[in-house]
């Protein structure tokens, strides 16, 4: 019997490199043999990247993306559908959940370096990824067609009619209506559940191969491929397979767990992961009190909504995004992870967080005087990081990073 | 491969690439011409009519043109006397900014003397501004005196609908094209612009 499967395999394994890919991936592919937790949200990652993929395609199934019928659909699976409000939540905390690992998993390259020589094409493809999941996130927020769906998109579709002369009727070409309609929904939904999911994973994949190709990096900045040992392996490296994926199993257990207490007992989070407004059917006429974003998109909504003039707003925010893109490019230190560099590095990375909490925190509460100043202090906080980032990585004194991890 | 042959294969690749780049945009317009809003949309979007002289004076009400928010208010005239008092909080009291449709015609920027028509849609960011007609401090003006106040990022607006300075919003409120026959206001179309 196992004669006629080993066989079997080597028949298909002539035919597909099977073996050779899960070696030079998975089983022989060295990672750094010291890091730390920060390394784990990549992985995260992919695991709700599949439980979103997973739970999107039984969502689609009851769901109706027509006007009359949207918002009744979502309540249909809420309480119709057998386990139909589970599946529901696992999507709407998975959308959250994504976004908390990823700007964990963001941060994590901001404090070590993760975007430095060789590795300029992973964090640029790893910030397209963010760029398609912002998409993805507000696509997908509208689809339940609930009064913040209406209103949050009333007011993104609004940004488009700010850039001049063909704003107007661009934003009517983005509507396919007068009003964000059921023709507005269905195309947003051909978009959530098709488009962007291939581009998504298009480039995870890409991601992948690209980091495969230089190497993943640790928190020490250390070179590994410097001292190999006779097969040309690292001396400080270990398999990805099963020293990492072991190691990641346990991250993801607690992460599971964490997701699955949301899940359960916090599915709204408090007006944070859907917000209140949306259990309401979206009504052009009304606009609710109070229209906050979810939070993942709070920083940005800040700085949109610091700057008075809609256009200014839309470049400014549009600029915070793309920002991210040219880190590989600002950051001039001869050293890599925050551990080595000077004292300037340390306190722009600490100020830069506060100001991104800040503005985050400001994007879910109303406006005020105070609140508008700290929302520009804030705005200037986060892109000073950015900007005086080639003159305070390379005028200050950084520590000697060790040869060996 | 000769010289004289890589020019020529050169001019080859260029020319077939020309014409099948040229193909390209025929191609991409239905694709991108599905996205216009269809003719069912279109019809649905055609003007609305009604009949304004039930209204009360002072009354804001609000209709539905394109499923946008449309207001109408029926003035008195001590409030269209007191429009004169916000004027110093005014961005653009005479709508240059934008261009409007009946400018400089009545105070209520419509083509009535009582009635202002003007879109509920705020410049800023689409919200709908709310109605406050009372002339009392508010939270957000302590000097208010009736107006429209966007509860989206705090805009503010007189009654005829004129932006104020230093809010979000950077124009006026829309004036959409209307016509009055006798009480009855079409919303969507002017015969006479």
């Amino acid at each position: 019997m196992s004669e006629i499967a080993g066989k079997l395999f080597s028949w298909v394994n002539d035919r597909l490199p099977i073996v050779n890919t899960f070696e030079r991936h998975l089983s022989k592919h060295p990672v750094p043999s010291k890091v730390n937790f920060w390394y784990l949200f990549g992985a995260l990652a992919s695991v709700v990247l599949i439980i979103q993929i997973v739970s999107g395609i039984w969502l689609i199934m009851p769901y109706s993306n027509t006007e009359e019928e949207a918002f009744s659909s979502i309540e249909y699976i809420m309480r119709d559908v057998d386990y139909g409000w589970v599946i529901r939540y696992i999507h709407t905390t998975g959308a959250s959940m994504f976004f908390a690992v990823v700007y964990l998993h963001m941060f994590r390259g901001l404090l070590y370096g993760s975007y430095q020589k060789p590795k300029e094409l992973v964090w640029i493809f790893g910030c397209t990824i963010y760029l398609a999941m912002m998409a993805e996130g507000f696509l997908g927020y509208v689809l339940p067609y609930g009064q913040m769906s209406y209103w949050g998109a009333q007011v993104i579709i609004s940004l488009f009619g700010a850039i001049p002369y063909i704003g107007e009727s661009l934003e009517l070409w983005v509507r396919g209506d007068y009003y964000i309609s059921g023709i507005t929904v269905s195309r947003f939904f051909a978009l959530h559940v098709v488009a962007l999911p291939l581009v998504l994973i298009a480039l995870v994949f890409l991601h992948l191969v690209a980091l495969h190709e230089v190497g993943a990096g640790n928190p020490e900045g250390v070179d590994i491929e410097e001292f190999l040992d006779d097969d040309g392996v690292p001396l400080d490296s270990v398999p990805f397979f099963p020293y990492k994926v072991l190691n990641a199993l346990v991250g993801i257990g607690v992460f599971m767990t964490v997701f699955a207490i949301i899940m359960f007992f916090f599915p709204e989070g408090g007006g944070y992961f859907i917000e209140m407004a949306n259990f309401q059917e979206a009504n052009p006429l009304v606009t609710p009190d109070h229209i906050a974003p979810v939070w993942y998109y709070a920083p940005f909504f800040t700085m949109l909504r610091a700057v008075p003039d809609p256009l200014g707003g839309l470049i400014v925010m549009g600029s915070a995004v793309a920002i991210f893109f040219v880190v590989p490019w600002l950051d001039r230190s001869n050293v890599a992870s925050i551990r080595y560099k000077g004292i300037y590095s340390k306190i722009a990375l600490v100020l830069f967080g506060v100001s991104f909490l800040t503005l985050g925190y400001l994007g879910t509460v109303g406006v005020t005087e105070v609140r508008k100043t700290m929302s520009v202090v804030c705005t200037v906080i986060y892109f000073a990081y950015f900007l005086l980032m080639p003159i305070y990585t390379k005028y200050e004194k950084t520590k000697e990073v060790p040869k060996r991890l | 491969m000769q010289d004289k042959d890589k020019t020529r294969r050169k001019v080859l690749i260029g020319l077939t690439s020309a014409v099948g780049l040229s193909g390209l945009p025929f191609a991409a317009t239905p694709f991108i011409a599905a996205w216009n809003p269809s003719a069912k949309a279109k019809a649905a979007g055609a003007p609305v009519k009604l009949d304004v002289s039930k209204m009360q004076f002072g009354q804001q009400i609000q209709v539905s043109w394109r499923k946008q928010p449309v207001f109408i208010i029926r003035h008195t005239k001590e409030s269209l006397a007191s429009l004169e008092l916000s004027l110093s909080k005014l961005a653009d009291p005479n709508s240059d900014l934008i261009s409007e449709p009946y400018k400089g015609l009545f105070p209520t920027r419509s083509k009535s003397s009582e009635y202002s028509v003007m879109s509920g849609v705020c410049t800023h960011l689409g919200c709908a501004p709310k109605y406050f007609p009372e002339v009392e401090p508010k939270s957000w003006d302590a000097t208010w005196s009736g107006g429209f106040f966007c509860p989206c990022h705090g805009s503010m607006f007189d009654i005829v609908g004129r932006v104020f300075k230093g809010v979000p919003a950077p124009t006026n409120l829309i004036v959409p094209p209307h016509m009055f026959d006798g009480s009855i206001l079409t919303i969507g179309e002017d015969k006479e612009l």
